[in-house]
């Protein structure tokens, strides 16, 4: 009986079970570290921590709660684009439709309050990097991936916006296009526009400057819709992973979490 | 050890012998050391200008050529149309323009307040235009007189074509603060 093996063990020493993980089960110093090196989501991070790594005292963990709540964006926004059309005609009631009649209609409560929470722990989380002094040598990069990462998420918060569709979101991007209108050299209304011009032709206009690029159009219409529609589930999350595998393998070569000195 | 040492010996002598086969005359033309460097340096700085130049135009696509709004210029009918005093609002959701006609002649205004580009609502009994996200307010003329719009709001061009009807041209604007009202073009004497 003690010499048969149950099915765990078994399983255990199939070829399935190796063929995904190589390294067995880590029972010694070695074998811990390379389940770490051979998992391509594990490696990113450090094989071993200092013990102060984990005080939420010191790190509040928020780095990693702004991760967590990207991936509970990027799951429940995944399945609301499932019901949305992003059309002049479709998208405020589809919104609407997403809390009445589509199942767990929570769904869109839950990724409008995580963009939230995401905006807030960004900030505390730079906030904590700043007090300790973890922006300083070796970790000066990694800042300012961090500072990208936090244009990204108030960008990615701002194309959020305009999707709802309604008198709000019509508004508010009216009033951010209206910034883009004003930005020197690049927006028609601003600083330097006059400057780049020939004669009577002005190359910044209102029909090509740096609003008329963010909306696809003189003011905010389905072309704007559009256009932050696709920003918002393509284009700037696709930046912001590149950069986030970036930041976390950076933590790592700069020398782990930085600990109390 | 030895027997290692010896088999980059025999590689070399293996190239020399092709080396020699190519033949005296070609050594001469071959390709320098200095001069590869340099045509390598002009190989990359190629290629990075014909990445970059595409790279640039792609930016292109993010300007349509095509735009599904309303046009920017646009025939309202004959003045008869317009009464004399009155703020007209028929075009304010389509053109994004008030046409206000006084004693002496008409004008178009642009509905977009000079704040932050909401459109304001034309208030009859207060005479006024009042913004709704800020609280800033226009008189009748498109002067400001409330609220933190920093300047009045903008005339389009007004001219008359040559079937009797108004033209708006509301990609040529008049700024008040810039004295251009008088602008014979921004303003329609009937």
């Amino acid at each position: 009986m003690s010499d048969k093996k149950n099915i765990f063990e078994r399983f255990g020493e199939s070829q399935v079970w190796k063929s995904i993980f190589r390294s067995g089960v880590p029972r010694t110093r070695r074998q811990r570290m390379m389940s770490v090196l051979n998992s391509v989501f594990l490696h990113l991070h450090p094989v071993r921590l200092p013990r102060h790594a984990v005080k939420l005292k010191f790190t509040w963990c928020m780095g990693g709660l702004t991760f967590f709540l990207f991936l509970v964006l990027t799951i429940s926004g995944i399945l609301l684009m499932f019901y949305y059309r992003p059309t002049a005609e479709y998208a405020y009631t589809d919104i609407i439709d997403l809390r009445e009649q589509v199942p767990l209609g929570i769904m869109r409560e839950i990724h409008r309050w995580g963009a939230h929470a995401m905006v807030i722990t960004t900030w505390l989380h730079m906030f904590r990097v700043f007090m300790t002094g973890s922006y300083k040598p070796p970790r000066e990069f990694n800042w300012s991936i961090g500072v990208l990462l936090l244009v990204l998420t108030l960008l990615l918060s701002f194309t959020g916006y305009l999707l709802p569709w309604d008198q709000l979101a019509m508004w508010a991007i009216t009033v951010g296009g209206n910034m883009a209108r004003a930005t020197p050299f690049v927006g028609h209304e601003g600083p330097g526009a006059a400057l780049l011009s020939i004669g009577d032709i002005n190359f910044i206009n209102m029909g090509a400057d740096a609003k008329f690029a963010l909306l696809g159009g003189r003011f905010v219409g389905e072309a704007a819709l559009l256009r932050f529609y696709v920003l918002h589930c393509i284009g700037l999350p696709f930046v912001v992973m590149i950069l986030m595998a970036v930041h976390f393998w950076r933590v790592r070569k700069d020398g782990g979490i930085s600990g109390p000195t | 050890m030895p027997a290692e040492a010896e088999k980059p010996m025999q590689e070399k002598k293996v190239s020399k012998q092709a080396k020699a086969s190519v033949g005296e005359g070609t050594i001469k033309e071959k390709v320098q050391r200095r001069s590869f460097i340099s045509w390598l340096a002009v190989a990359w700085v190629a290629f990075a200008a014909a990445t970059g130049g595409f790279l640039t135009m792609i930016l292109r696509i993010f300007f349509p050529n095509v735009l599904f709004e309303p046009p920017q210029s646009f025939k309202i009918g004959p003045p008869e149309e317009y009464e004399i005093g009155l703020v007209d609002i028929r075009w304010q959701a389509k053109f994004g323009t008030w046409i206000i006609r006084d004693s002496e002649g008409i004008y178009a205004l642009s509905t977009v307040c000079t704040h932050l580009g909401c459109t304001p609502n034309w208030l009859e009994n207060e005479s006024k235009f009042k913004c709704p996200c800020h609280g800033s307010g226009f008189r009748k003329s498109g002067i400001n007189f409330e609220g933190p719009a920093p300047r009045p709001l903008e005339r389009y061009k007004i001219v008359m074509a040559d079937d009797g009807q108004i033209l708006i041209d509301k990609s040529k604007k008049f700024q008040y603060e810039k004295g251009q009202w008088s602008d014979p073009e921004a303003f329609l004497v009937v």
